[in-house]
This record gives C-alpha cells, sequence and structure tokens, in this order.
C-alpha cells in the first residue's frame, strides 16, 4: 500500500498496534529534556520508584531560564536558578548528559540536537516543548509532548498515541529577493489557520521547499505548532543528507552508508493520497509580518492594519478587535508606519548561523535607529562562535546592537530579557500572544531579514526599504 | 489518577476564542519545580481586571469552563492544566481543542469536552442570563446538562475509558514491557545514542 512520509515513519516504530480504541504504542528515538518541563516528571519517577529507561536516548540543555549576559555568575533570580540546579541534580541522579550554562554545547534544545548530528531522517524525537516540531525537517517525526508524556517516555521510552492524520502544504515556484523560510511559514498560518492543522502532520514539499537550505528548512518545520499541527516534516534529501554528514553523532563509513539507503526510501509515495492539501505560490509570497495577537493574524509587509468590522466571522472579528486593543493599532494603518522600540534576533525559530548571516548582511555599514534597542541571541553557544569566528559579532556591535550569550531569552522572556509593559518588537520568534515577551508587551513576529531592516529605519520594514 | 464519571458545578461562559497557554499561565509561573500551587498563575494577566469573569460571583467558584475555539493553543505547558485544576476547573468545554492541551488534560484528569459552536454559544447564553447556573459533565453518557439543556460533547473513547476507570498511562504501558525490549532488539544499528562523545 502507498503511504506518506509520515505513516512510513509512524509505523516503523509501532511496538504494538492498539485494538479498538487503544492507541498504537510508539517508540521514541530521542528525548530532548530541558529544565521547565521536566522536573514534576523526575519527580514522578521517584515517587513510583521507577527507573529512567533509556538515559542513553536522552539529553538535556538549560535554555528557557538562562541569563544572555553575566553567564559565570549564579542566576540572579532565586526561582530561575532553582529550577536550573534542579535539573542539574536530576541529571546527575539519572544519569543524563547535560549541557549546561557556560558549556560549548550548550544553547536552545533545537538548536543544539541538530547540530550535534542527534537528530537524523526517520526518527521519533520529542520533547516537552511544542517547538519540537522543528526536527521534521530532517524527515524526523517530532513533536511536543506535555509533561505527563515527559514522564511516560522516561518510565518506557515509548508514547500511547492514535495516529495523526496527514495534510500536504505544497509550495512551488521560486521566493523573490527579500522573501524567506519565515514568510512562508507566516503565510501558511494565515491561510490556514492557527487550528487549521489541528490533528494533522504538515508536510512540507513542492520545488520552493526542496530549494531550501536545512536551517531555512527547521524555521519552516518549528511553527507547524502555531499552525495547530502535531508536526511539520520535509522528505530527507541530499541537502538534508550534507547537513548531518561529519556531525559528531553521525553514522559514518558503513553505517552511513546503510542509513542513507534507508533515509532515501522516507519520501511519500507517487501514489499515496493526503487527508487534506494546501497549495501555495511561492512566486507571489512578500515578506509577511503579523499585526495581531495570534500568529495567524498576519498580513504581507505592503499592507495595512485590518479592520474588524470587515471580518464576517463573530469569533474571528471579536478576536480582531481585542487583538488591536491590545496592541495598541488602528485599523488601516500601514504596517510600515508601525514604529518598534526593541528588535529581537534569535529564538529556536530564526536563532542560528543563516539567520545571523542574512540579519549581518543587512546591518553592515547601518546603525540601528536612535531609540531602538536590538538584542542578538544566538540560538547555541556554538553558533556564537561560528558568528565570532566569521566576525557577525563585530557587525552587530558596530551597528549599535547587544551581542549575548544563548539561550531563549525574549521569545519567551523567563529570563531577565522583557518587554516592558507597552512596549513594542519586530521579533524574529514564533508566538505574538498578549504578554509572551513580557506582561503588557506587543510583539510582531517577522524574518530576520525584516527584524535588521525595522532596526534601522525604526519602523516595520524590508531590507529593500533601506535602499529607497 | 482520579476517577471521573459526573461532575456538577459553577459553569463559566469565557468568551474568547484562542485562549492559548500563555494566557493560561504566563511562563513566570513556570519556574516552579513542585506539582502544586498554580492556581494563582492561572489567567494571571486577565484576573488583573477586576470586570474578568472569575473575578465577579458566582464564577469566582466556578468548576466547568466554557471556552470559545481553539482553547489550549501554542506552548506545550502542562501547567496550563494544573492551573486549572489547581483552581477548581474539572471540564473544560469548547468547539475546538489544541492537540496537546487536550492530551495533556487527558493524563490528568481534566476532561476536556467537545461540543459544538452552537452549544457553546447556548452554554453561554444561559450562564450569563442566570449566572450560577448549575452544569452537570456526565462522562458515561458524553452529555453537557443545564437546566433544560443537553449538550453532546465529544472526547475519544480511550481516554474516556481512562478517565472512568482512573487509570495511570505508565502502569498500563508497561504491561507491555516484553514488547518494547523486543522492539528494543530490532533497531537500527546507525540509530545515535547520547552517550558523550570520546574527547577529541
Amino acid at each position: 500500500m502507498s503511504r506518506t512520509l509520515a505513516e512510513k515513519v509512524w509505523e516503523a516504530h509501532v511496538v504494538r498496534h492498539g485494538s479498538g480504541a487503544e492507541p498504537d504504542l510508539l517508540y521514541i528515538d530521542l528525548h530532548l529534556l530541558h529544565e521547565v518541563t521536566s522536573p514534576q516528571a523526575f519527580d514522578g519517577l521517584r515517587l513510583a520508584n521507577r527507573k529512567l529507561r533509556r538515559p542513553d536516548l536522552t539529553i538535556a540543555t538549560e535554555d528557557h531560564n538562562v541569563p544572555t549576559v553575566d553567564i559565570d555568575k549564579p542566576i540572579a533570580d532565586l526561582v530561575s536558578r532553582t529550577q536550573v540546579e534542579t535539573l542539574r541534580r536530576n541529571c546527575a541522579e539519572f544519569g543524563v548528559r547535560l549541557h549546561p550554562m557556560g558549556d560549548f554545547e550548550q544553547g536552545i534544545v533545537h538548536v543544539v540536537g541538530p547540530q550535534l548530528g542527534l537528530t537524523q531522517p526517520g526518527m521519533t524525537v520529542v520533547c516537552g516543548d511544542s517547538h519540537t516540531s522543528t526536527h521534521g525537517a530532517f524527515g524526523a517525526l517530532a513533536f511536543g509532548i506535555g509533561t505527563s508524556e515527559v514522564e511516560h517516555v522516561m518510565a518506557t521510552q515509548t508514547l500511547p498515541l492514535r495516529p495523526f492524520k496527514t495534510m500536504a502544504i505544497t509550495v512551488e515556484g521560486d521566493l523573490g529577493p527579500g522573501v524567506t523560510a519565515k514568510d512562508v511559514i507566516l503565510a501558511v498560518i494565515a491561510k490556514i489557520g492557527t487550528g487549521g492543522g489541528q490533528g494533522y502532520v504538515l508536510e512540507y514539499r513542492g520545488s520552493a521547499i526542496e530549494k531550501l537550505s536545512m536551517e531555512a528548512r527547521m524555521t519552516v518545520c518549528n511553527m507547524s505548532i502555531e499552525a495547530g499541527a502535531r508536526a511539520g516534516m520535509i522528505a530527507p534529501d541530499d541537502t538534508t543528507f550534507d547537513y548531518i554528514q561529519g556531525r559528531p553523532h553521525a553514522p559514518s563509513g558503513a553505517e552511513w552508508d546503510k542509513a542513507v539507503e534507508y533515509w532515501k526510501t522516507l519520501r511519500t509515495d507517487d501514489d499515496a493520497t493526503f487527508d487534506a492539501e494546501v497549495h501555495i505560490n511561492a512566486d507571489e509570497l512578500t515578506p509577511f509580518v503579523t499585526w495581531g495577537t495570534n500568529p495567524g493574524q498576519g498580513l504581507p509587509l505592503g499592507a495595512s492594519i485590518p479592520d474588524p468590522g470587515q471580518i464576517a466571522d463573530e469569533n474571528e472579528r471579536v478576536a480582531a478587535e481585542k487583538a488591536l486593543t491590545y496592541m495598541g493599532l488602528e485599523p488601516g494603518t500601514p504596517l510600515r508606519d508601525i514604529r518598534v522600540d526593541t528588535v529581537f534576533l534569535g529564538s529556536c525559530t530564526n536563532g542560528r548561523i543563516e539567520d545571523l548571516r542574512a540579519a549581518a548582511d543587512v546591518l553592515k555599514g547601518k546603525h540601528v535607529a536612535s531609540g531602538v534597542r536590538m538584542l542578538v541571541v544566538p540560538g547555541s553557544m556554538r553558533v556564537r562562535k561560528q558568528a565570532e569566528d566569521e566576525g557577525l559579532d563585530k557587525v552587530f556591535l558596530d551597528a549599535g546592537a547587544e551581542w549575548r550569550q544563548a539561550g531563549c531569552s525574549m521569545c519567551l522572556g523567563m529570563n531577565p530579557d522583557q518587554l516592558a509593559p507597552g512596549e513594542r518588537s519586530a521579533s524574529t520568534s514564533n508566538r505574538n500572544f498578549e504578554g509572551r515577551q513580557g506582561k503588557g508587551g506587543r510583539t510582531h513576529l517577522v524574518s530576520p531579514l525584516v527584524a535588521a531592516a525595522t532596526a534601522v529605519r525604526g519602523t516595520l520594514s524590508a531590507p529593500a526599504d533601506l535602499e529607497n | 489518577m482520579e476517577a471521573f464519571t459526573t461532575h456538577t458545578g459553577v459553569g463559566v461562559p469565557l468568551r474568547r476564542s484562542n485562549v492559548d497557554t500563555d494566557q493560561i499561565i504566563p511562563a513566570v509561573y513556570l519556574k516552579r519545580v513542585t506539582r502544586s500551587g498554580f492556581e494563582d498563575g492561572l489567567f494571571a494577566a486577565w484576573r488583573g481586571d477586576e470586570h474578568f469573569i472569575l473575578n465577579q460571583e458566582p464564577f469566582r467558584a466556578g468548576s466547568v469552563l466554557v471556552a470559545g475555539p481553539d482553547f489550549g493553543t501554542g506552548s506545550s505547558r502542562e501547567h496550563a492544566v494544573w492551573a486549572l485544576m489547581d483552581y477548581g476547573f474539572r471540564v473544560v468545554v469548547s468547539s475546538r481543542f489544541a492537540d496537546i492541551f487536550r492530551g495533556n488534560a487527558g493524563k490528568q484528569g481534566l476532561v476536556a469536552a467537545q461540543c459544538s459552536q452552537s452549544d457553546v454559544e447556548l452554554l453561554w447564553k444561559l450562564l450569563e442570563s442566570e449566572p450560577g447556573t448549575p452544569v452537570t459533565v456526565d462522562l458515561t453518557d458524553k452529555t453537557v446538562r443545564a437546566k433544560d439543556l443537553v449538550a453532546p460533547f465529544e472526547i475519544d473513547d480511550y481516554t474516556r475509558w481512562r478517565l472512568l476507570e482512573g487509570l495511570d498511562d505508565i502502569a498500563l504501558t508497561l504491561r507491555h514491557e516484553a514488547e518494547i525490549s523486543a522492539f528494543e532488539g530490532n533497531r537500527q544499528t546507525w540509530l545515535p545514542t547520547t552517550d558523550p562523545l570520546p574527547a577529541v
């Protein structure tokens, strides 16, 4: 029977098929941990006197709470410090490899896994973090789980799950200059809505997706959850294999050849059918930004703030009215006229080396607008080191931006990097929810190129606007 | 987990769609390492507003939340479920739940009852016109009842069975330990482990 990519990976991991209403039991190849969603799971193991079944398939990093300055000093926020220290104690007790603050391999969990070569095609990858969908860029089935499920994986290395539905998101054509993977995924979410992917694994395919680099593919898959999907996937190809080869945990020698032979079978069969299909024309896409308080409330940068009165659906109209009140915006205002206070470049969506290079390229020889602060937070210490080797830190510092240490930072403001009430940001992160970046903070989601151009002009802008 | 068959309590109409988990409990409340006391973070930003529904009698003592579509979107934080339960909620009614939230709810014994949007609207009207109306959620016949209104809801059969029996997922899975071990014996040899690499 012909199958989709997601179905192939699913079938390869079924420990036992459920009968009737009972779910399948799925084996998990890689379990990623961080300090926020793991403490109660470790506690659960201890209370039930259970062991961590496979410490050798488990890895932890500190990311959500870590400060991005003065990392050689103890964390000032005592509650954050306790959470990080609890992770250290738990990892020591249960024998889990941990990359703590200051370690060369420390960083955001979804940046660390791929760069170590731990994320590979055809694997099942989970983490108590919804942006685990990132790893689907390798053709892995990767999804976020709650703390009860974290404990379940710790104890059994499996999860009881019902098969997901499949949705093809086909993006054909060529992305124009200044249009990036971030604009693709923001356009997808605006098209299908924050609930449009509910119950589905999204498979991104088509010529525009095939042309994306590995890091750009991670950006796309990362935000699958913002469309409500369990996971996003892209079939592995030479771009994928080239990225993995030579990384610390990649197979080598004869094992590499065997692996690649298998990975090449991980494609949706030509005659397989998806439960739903969406088509996007890459040629028509332009830089995309959000105006509201959920990631589906986005528009091309050339558009204006919509008038809620024109929205037919009552729930959507009320949501738009509430969003505009919260965001302090008036219908009809051109998005390009919106002035920001802060620009955040970083996160598991856009904190990789290509993102930093793209932004640095725009900023080179220019300066951040007066009254605007720009934070550049690499996704991992390895990304930070590479950027410094390439001289990108100098570009950012010369432009007046702040060059920080690695972590989740202002994406969710669990560390001191937060927006003040009423403060407005252009952010390369993934969520523009009310208060996400700090209580009362107002977030516009943008690509790294738009972030850099916005920093220079002080209003939402694309790099092309700097040439005029 | 405590078994759930039926529950009757104060219904709270929350006329909002896309109630994401950052609204249910903001990230600053996620720093605790314990499993209790999350009620103070529930809807923290909105509870600062005296007009917010949970700041009004009789809704303060609510235990059945009736919300708009796409409830629980965003972050996977199970703290959202803990905060609702620690506050006293036993049921959330919505016409559409985010997948991870619904999964987390099922693990903890919070019933995520999926009703039609038209029934949600009827419940809202009833609870707003007659505040304090008791709402009964019956997991055996999968209905939400309030006065004359009887609204059927959907919940997957396996979660329903586990909730009715109060069964712990991990213990259920460990009954299949032999099959897990057999699967492990056949995994591909190239698959990575996280064992530390030798220093170069």
